[in-house]
Formats: structure tokens, sequence, C-alpha cells
């Protein structure tokens, strides 16, 4: 399977999501730069973490309108995968490929810290093997508070988008295992046909246990499981 | 040419983190009369163009589309020339 | 040229005539001002030279030296180290955020300058009492501008310390070290070599951020000085990304003849420091210099302090390749000027001559000062310390509840879950531990860094301290597993015009060299920050040691969290915790005095040698050295990283009390916990090493509990580990955040 990062200025966790990808998942992947229209016959996307403009004016806004993102919005309509990690959620919320938006944390400072994450939705393609697991996978962002409107939530929840939410190692949904505020403690959602989905955690730092946790390898396994089974 | 002022808040459904802690701050400091507190941010642009009708459009446009989020954002703009 | 000019400038009257005999003639004001910057102690070290002369500064493994940018080191399979700390301590007082963010901009450009990757970032902080709200402000202006700046540019700020006294209310310090790895082909040297190669200016435009104040009190300026006031200058760690990505790209390409980056003293500096490295001249002009605001004179285009720019030396055709490159991200890359072969660098502004002076006068031929030096009188005062003047506590509990929640050893999570610690997934020891780790990609490799230097034992004796700060990074380093390899240090004082801050720097810089001999860690680089002083007085005097180690094999390492219930705890090494300057006397009793805890060389380097042989024949779940707090504290630290609890027996010998026994502080001795069937192995590696140890008790249970027994007394601190673990996390948190 290939997969492709995107470098856009100020992309800095784009070396681990394919150091993750290439030495830990032992598959082929390539950057895709920013001002470039061709995903190199990419069948996975990653938007990776960072900060893309320096997160001037809103963290994602100035990248959502490169040319590579207009492909990818292309990709993804297409039902192609597309994985947004931190930075590359934020960026996927203003390409409007999903909905909501990101804002400052709760607690107005950047949060780097282990988190743990129910799984809402093992039916997508990147957490079919993650079966309402607890998974210990850090944040490390300032802007990961989501907000969308009522209706929006109640859309999201009723048709199980909701892929991830913040919880404590027991799997309890409080309060304080929260990290950012985030609305109803989530973490990640996908799109209505689950090829997008939009992670502020990022499983590439959780993809070795002597960095702390595997739990993240289990999202790139479900993606290689997933695109088997599709072929 | 035109010089255009832009206010950018969080929507008044939108909790502001850094609205509450000004406001916890300002309390602390005795201002005990004051509540409501928003922060936003200021943005100014330049532009050339024939009419205020044309600018105001344009401006609006940037707004929309690069300048603020409309999932959270709401703002204001005034435009002079000079 | 009247007096008052070269005086409002910062030059005396006998630095004017050297100035006068140089150019054999008057200088004009951007002269002036050129050597006014450059011949500061910041730039120059004209008050400290002498004395850093006493510093070893090389061994086997050295690569590079002070001199350039940062020193770099060997670590094998042609790899190198490159890493420097510096101090942004003036700049924080006023500005903490912006203060702190261009000071790690700052660092990490000194690192990348020599061809390295820079990977992580370690800070060392002090400031005073938290009581205060200015120093709250202070605290956590520093901390998030920290964390704003390296956790945009993408580099795991991985470790350092956070300290608090009263001595640094109104004058903290920010020192920031950053660490880089590369291969030892890369390295690039900040020398301007081969006449007719082009000089080209990159990054960031010039404004007039840092240009410094006395400079606009001069009366040639006139009415408009009120718009010029200097300004704070403000980091862009953005650019400064882009700026990492494009000069690495350029090294690796090749094509760099010599580049620097423009901290200090801005152009004045990278064109003299390069010019008189590579033994040649530079001519440029400023009005090739790409501006940020509008109107500004030649001199202020020469000091301006404006960040994230770099000075670069390429060969004239390979000056569409340097812009394509920055091109590519964004960057702009001007041409302003050519290596000269006469030695001089001569400034012009629109082909006008407007300075001419040599390089080497600017660089390296600085007036060499040798303050006079005085034993201080304090010391005669805070030396005598008697059990006496110590009354001895009742309740136990009491005082290690007072102890845990002291700023100084609570729980420093507030500060570093505001920094990107993971990025570039390679951290392997997260912040908390003695010392941080981080593997070395496509290496079984792994290297170990910390930053260290206690102040308070400095202030009550400055060889004794200067000596404890480097063993201290040593074994830090050694709990790890490492072996040390090499220190960068930064060495803040107050004015060393007066002859006791004088005598305390000297006295200091001996002990730490003493002790960088006697663990073979030359000093490879560093800074001196002078003149920290408040209303108050100086600072205590504080030199901080940033020492890396290297893991030849990452899977045989350690960190000071308990593993395992049924774990036996030793406590090893020689020594008697005392009380002089210890967190206890100045916590609990309000007392600055006595003498740091005594340091036998032999004793800590047998020590030492123990844990690294222990970890590397993996007997060891866990290690930790004593510090701050002594016992008592070191062994709830364990707790709080592992979430075990323990039991544990302490007999009482002698005359100790058993509040100095376990709170008093001691050099050389750490602790340990092992699986029992490792206990014959490690009782024999002791023997052979010659290292005393002593089994105290083992890990298991929910509690802290820690019985001292004498003939006489007991005393027992029995305390659930979640209560005391909860309050040493959110002491902190409690004081900062209201």
């Amino acid at each position: 399977m290939k997969f492709g990062v995107v470098v856009f200025p100020g992309s800095n966790c784009d070396l681990d999501a394919y150091h993750t990808v290439k030495d830990v998942m032992n598959q082929q992947v390539e950057y895709l730069w920013h001002k470039e229209k061709d995903l190199k016959g990419t069948d996975c996307v990653i938007l990776p973490g960072g900060f893309t403009y320096g997160d001037y004016l809103r963290p994602g806004a100035i990248a959502s309108l490169s040319p590579v993102v207009e492909s990818i919005i292309k990709f993804a309509r297409e039902g192609g995968l597309v994985l947004g990690i931190c930075n590359g959620f934020q960026v996927l919320t203003e390409a409007d490929l999903l909905p909501g938006a990101l804002y400052l944390n709760l607690s107005l400072q950047f949060r780097c810290v282990f988190t743990h994450l129910l799984v809402e939705n093992s039916q997508t393609p990147y957490t079919k093997l993650a079966g309402n697991k607890v998974l210990k996978i850090p944040v490390a962002h300032g802007d990961g508070n989501y907000y969308a409107d009522p209706e929006t939530l109640k859309r999201l929840e009723k048709e199980n988008r909701i892929v991830f939410r913040y919880c404590t190692p027991e799997g309890e949904i409080t309060r304080e295992s929260n990290p950012n505020g985030s609305l109803a403690n989530i973490a990640g959602i996908c799109n209505e046909e689950g090829n997008v989905l939009g992670m502020m955690p990022h499983p590439e730092r959780a993809g070795e246990e002597i960095l702390g946790s595997s739990d993240g390898k289990i999202i790139f396994d479900s993606i290689l499981e997933f695109w088997g089974e599709k072929r | 040419m035109w010089k255009a002022k832009i206010q950018v808040t969080l929507k008044k459904s939108v909790l502001d983190p850094q609205g509450v802690a000004v406001e916890k701050a300002l309390k602390t400091l005795n201002y005990s009369n004051v509540g409501d507190v928003r922060v936003g941010k200021y943005l100014e642009v330049s532009v050339d163009g024939k009419d205020r009708e044309e600018v105001e459009g344009q401006i609006r446009d940037m707004c929309d589309r690069l300048l603020t989020n409309p999932v959270i954002e709401d703002y204001t703009f005034e435009v002079t020339e000079v | 040229m009247k007096q008052e000019m070269w005086r409002q400038l910062g030059l005396n009257d006998k630095e004017y005539q050297m100035i006068l005999e140089i150019l054999g003639r008057e200088p004009n004001y951007v002269e002036l001002s050129m050597y006014s910057v450059m011949w500061s102690e910041h730039c120059s070290y004209k008050n400290s030279k002498r004395v850093l002369k006493m510093f070893p500064t090389e061994n086997e493994r050295t690569l590079l030296g002070p001199g350039e940018n940062a020193g770099i080191v060997d670590i094998g399979e042609g790899l190198a180290v490159a890493f420097k700390i510096e101090s942004h301590n003036h700049p924080s007082a006023i500005e903490p955020y912006q203060g702190a963010a261009t000071g790690v901009g700052g660092i990490i450009r000194d690192i990348f300058t020599m061809g390295a990757r820079p990977i992580a970032l370690l800070n060392s902080l002090r400031f005073g009492s938290l009581k205060e709200d200015r120093v709250k402000w202070l605290f956590s202006g520093v901390v998030s501008g920290i964390a704003g700046y390296g956790n945009c540019i993408g580099i795991p700020t991985v470790g350092g310390e956070v300290y608090f006294d009263e001595s640094y209310e109104g004058n903290p310090l920010v020192n920031a070290m950053c660490v880089g790895i590369m291969e030892h082909e890369k390295i690039s040297l900040g020398r301007a070599k081969g006449e007719g190669n082009s000089v080209l200016l990159v990054g960031a435009r010039t404004g007039r951020d840092g240009i410094h104040g006395v400079t606009f009190a001069s009366e040639e300026l006139g009415e408009e000085s009120e718009e010029k006031r200097p300004a704070v200058q403000v980091g862009d760690p953005f650019m400064e990304k882009l700026l990492v990505e494009a000069c690495l790209e350029l090294i690796e390409m090749g094509v760099v003849v010599g580049i620097q980056d423009l901290g200090g003293a801005g152009l004045t500096c990278a064109t003299s420091e390069m010019s008189s490295r590579g033994g040649t001249g530079m001519d440029i002009d400023v009005s090739l210099v790409p501006l940020r605001e509008e109107g500004m004179d030649p001199f202020e285009i020469m000091i301006s302090e404006s960040q994230e720019r770099m000075l670069l030396v390429v060969e004239k055709d390979k000056e569409e390749t340097v812009k394509k490159v920055f091109d590519k991200w964004e960057l702009t890359a001007s041409v302003i000027g050519k290596v000269t072969g006469d030695g001089m660098v001569r400034v012009r502004d629109k082909g006008r001559l407007v300075a001419e002076v040599p390089a080497r006068s600017l660089a390296e031929e600085a007036p060499v000062y040798c303050p006079e030096m005085r034993f201080p009188s304090y010391l005669e005062k805070v030396s005598p310390l008697s059990l006496e003047d110590i009354p001895e506590p009742r309740e136990a509990e009491e005082v290690f509840l007072k102890m845990i929640t002291s700023p100084n050893i609570a729980s420093k999570e507030w500060v570093y879950r505001q920094y990107d610690h993971m990025v570039r997934t390679c951290t392997v020891i997260l912040p908390g531990s003695d010392a941080a780790l981080l593997r070395i990609r496509g290496t079984d490799k792994g290297i170990a860094m910390t930053t260290d230097g206690n102040g308070r034992y400095v202030y009550l004796d400055p060889y004794l301290g200067g000596m404890i700060a480097v063993a201290e990074a040593a074994r830090n380093l050694s709990c790890s597993g490492a072996e040390p390899l090499a220190v960068t240090d930064c060495l803040n004082f107050g004015n060393p015009e007066k002859p006791e801050v004088f005598w305390q720097f000297y006295k200091t810089v001996e002990g730490m060299s003493q002790a960088c001999r006697e663990f073979n860690t030359p000093v490879i680089g560093g800074n001196v920050s002078f003149y920290n002083e408040t209303a108050k007085g100086a600072i205590f005097p504080t030199p901080i040691v940033g020492m890396v180690g290297l893991l030849e094999n990452i899977e045989q390492r350690c960190t000071a969290g308990y593993k395992k219930e049924g774990d036996i705890i030793f406590l090893v090494g020689e020594g008697e915790p005392a009380p002089g300057g210890s967190e206890y006397l100045k916590h609990i009793h309000g007392l600055l005095k006595g003498s740091p805890p005594q340091l036998d060389f032999q004793r800590e380097k047998k020590l030492q040698s123990f844990l690294r042989e222990a970890v590397k024949a993996g007997l060891l779940s866990s290690a930790h050295d004593l510090s701050e707090g002594g016992l008592g504290v070191a062994l709830a630290e364990g707790c709080f990283s592992g979430n075990l609890g323990i039991k544990v027996e302490l007999s009482m010998e002698g005359s100790l009390r058993w509040d100095i026994l376990l709170f008093g502080e001691v050099q050389s001795q750490a602790l340990v916990t092992l699986d029992p069937q490792f206990k014959e192995k490690i009782t024999r590696l002791a023997k052979e090493k010659g290292v005393p140890l002593k089994e105290i008790g083992f890990v298991g249970g929910k509690n802290y509990k820690v019985e001292v027994r004498s003939q006489e007394m007991n005393r027992t601190i029995n305390l659930p580990l979640e209560e005391i673990k909860d309050k040493w996390r959110g002491a902190i948190e409690c004081l900062v955040e209201l």
C-alpha cells in the first residue's frame, strides 16, 4: 500500500508519519509537496501535525487553500483515504472536508500529554481492528478544542461519526480526561462515508513501545486490513 | 485607496476561554462590575477599488473565504477612503 | 568626537583611545557603534576571557571546541552532536514571552549553523518566589514563550530545570540549550573564505529591534528619537523553521562556504567574526539589505538584532542555486556584498563608504580585562552552621508534606506539559527523570542530556558549588546509563566590576574546570551572562552545566521511577547527609547557611561507573540520584514516577538526626531498585567497584512508608501515595493559577 505524507511550510510531524509508515509498517511512502497537485498514486493521504504557516490567522486556514489540498478534496470525494492528524485535522475542518472547528484549548495552554481514547466507531477503515478498545495515544496541541453547533453535533452522534472520545484509562468519559475542553470529549471524527478521518491525538507517536505506547499502530494496521479486504 | 478595519470575535454561542480568563483577571483587580468579556482579533487591509460598494463586497468575500471561520467566528468591518 | 558620544555607547576613554590607534583617525558614528557592540561584554567576553582559559576544552572525542557557534563531539559511526547553551535573562525580565522565545530561536540558529539538525531543546530557569504576582507573570510568560517557539518549530523540549529563590526576583534566568546531530562531513563553519565569494543575507527583513537604548541618547539623532525607541525583539518560529530547512538543504548540497547566524550585534558581529576567522575581509552595502522599516540609518542596519537571519558565503556562481532553494521555502536571499582579501570590513550605503575597520580589531582584538577580586564578606556570616540553629521538628509527616510541595521539589509537569517533548518521535525518556534520552535513528545509540546548577551551593561555596554542578550533571547521565561526553556552560553572575562578584566567578570556574578534568568532559562552548543584578544586589552565582552523554545501546537504559512490586531498594554510595545549603534548611527553617555537601571525586567516579555498568548489565529496574530534598524526597520521587508504594526502614547511626538523615543533602549517592534475583550480582558488582551498598526496603503497597529508627526513638512517615502524589503534582499549578 502506498501512503503520501503532505508537507506544508511549517509541517513538523511529517517526518514522524513518514517514519511510522516506512519503518514501523514497512509500507511505501512519499512526501507530497504543498504546491504540487499530483498525489503520485497514493492510496492514503496523511495530513501531518505541525504549525502550517505558523498557525497564523487560524491553525490550518492558510494551508487549506494550497494546491495539494484541492487535489485531496477531489481524492476524498472519490472515496480516497485521508487521515488528518492534529494540524492535519485542523486543515480538514478549514477545507470543509469535516464539519466543525478546532480552537483554543480551554486551559489557554498547549498540552503535550498521553491521553486515552475510547473507540466509539470501529466500522471505519481506521478503526477496524480497534473494536471498543481504549487506546493510549498522546496529544500535543494548543488548539484542539472541538466545536460544532448543536445540530451538527446531533448529526455526528446519530450517524456514529464520532470515532474517538477522550476517556480515562478504564474507558470512562470524564471531564478530567479531556485535555482541551473539546465538545462531548471529541478527539476524532469522520465524514459521512468514513473515508476521511480527523483526529487531534498522534497515532504516529505511539507506534513503538520504546516511545511509551504502540496503540497508535492499531490505526495503521486497520488501514492495511481495510486496504487488503478492498482489493 | 481604501482601508478596511475588520474585527473578528467568537460567536456568542461559542465559549471564549480567553474572554473568561480576562474577565476573571479583571475581577481580581476589583473591577467587580465587568461582565461578558470577549477577546477577538483585529485586521487591517488596504484595498485598491473603484467604489465603496465594490471594496465592501470584496472584504466580505475575504472574510467568508479566509479571514474568518464562519463555524465559530463573527465579523464586522468598516471601510474608509484614504 | 565628543566624550559623551562614546561614553553613551558604553565605551570608556581608554577603549576610545584604542580605537583611535587602530584606525589612525577618529571613527565615524557607524564605526563607533560597531566597536561599541562588539566590545561589549556580551560579544567580546572582555572580563571573562582569561578566566575561561582554565576550562579543559578537548579530549579524544571533541571535533570542535569553543570559538565557533557551537562545539561538536564525535559519537561514532561517522556521527557527531553539536550543542550549546545560552542566556536570555535580560530580555526575559522585560518581556517574558518574547524574551524566552527569541532565546530559544537564537540557540537553535547556533546549532543548525554548524550543519547539524536540531533534535532537542532544554531550558534552565530561575525565578523569584512564586508568592509574588510579578514572578508568576514572568514564570508563566517565559514558559509559554519557550513553548510557543519550540512547539511551532517542531523541536522537542525534552528537559531542563526550574528553581525559585528570592535571589532571582526581578532578574530571572532563562538559559536555553539546543542539541543537534550531524554527519562528520557536514560540519560547516562561520568562516568567510575565498576572495570574491558572495555574501548573502537570508531570512527575515531587518528592522529596528534590539538596538540598544544607549544608542538613542545621542544628540545626532535629534527629534525623531522618540519614534526610534529600542524595540523588543519578536520571534517568528515559522520563519525560523523555513530557515532551518533551507539552510540544511544548502549544506547538504555542499554549496555553503561559510555560514553564521545573526544574533547579538547583528550584521556587525557576523561580518567581522566570519572575516576574522577566515583571515579575510568583507565589503557589503547596507542598501541591499531588505528592510522592514523605512528610513533606517546605516548604523542601525549594522547593529540591528532582528531575529531569524543568517549570513552565508557561497561561490559567486552558486548565487542562483541559493536563491532557488530559498524560493522553494518562500524565503528571500539577498546578495549584500563579497569576501575581500585585505582583512577589512567595509560598509557602504548605495556605494558610498560609511565604515572601514579591520575585522580582527572588532572580533578578536577587543580589550581584555582582569577585574579585581575580593573574598566576599558575606561568606563569613553564612559559613558557620551548627545543629543547634536547626530546631528538631516534631512531626515527620508534616515536614515531608511541606518538602514535596516546595516549588523547588514539586512536579514540574505544569511546565513541561506545555512543551511538545515528543515531536520527531525520538524521545525515549520523557521529562521528569534524571536525564532526557533520545534515540538516534538508524543506529542502536541514544544520547542523554541534562542541565544542572545549584545556585545556593555556589553562593555558599563557589569552588565546591562549581564542582558539584558538573558532578551532578554527570551523575544524572550515569543514572540513565549514559557515558558523559562533554559540557556546555552558561555562567550567570552579577556585575563583574564588583570584586566580590568576580571572586565568585573565578572560584566557580576553577571548581568547574577541576571537575570537568576529573570526568573527562571538556567544555566545548557556552556563554557568560554578567550584570544579573537587582536593587537588592547580585543573584546567586549560577553556573548552569549542560551535559550530553552517549548510550551505545538504547535498550540498556534506566529511569528514576519504580517498576514493579517486590523489587528491592538499595542506597548506593558513600556519603553523610548534611543540612548545609539544603532545601530543607531553606524551606522549613528559613536559613541560608552552612557548607554545601562535600564532594569526593574518587567516590563520585566509582558510583557513576557502578551505575553505568549495572544499567548496561540489565540489573536495575530504576536508578535515581540523591539531590535537593535528600533521601526522603528521592524515595518519594521514585514512587511518583512509578506509581508504586514503598516500605523502607532506616537505622540511625551516631549523632545523626532523623530530619537530617531524611532531608539533609549529600553527593555521590543514588537509589537503585532491582528484582531480588539480581541481588547477588549487584552485590558482586558493587564490591568490584568499591561502592558500598545498603538494602533499605522494597517496592510495594499503596503507601509511602518510611521508618527511621534508633535505640532512643523512631519516626514514621506513612502516607497514601495517591494523596501525596496529588499534592506534589498540583503544588506549582496551585501557586501560579490562583
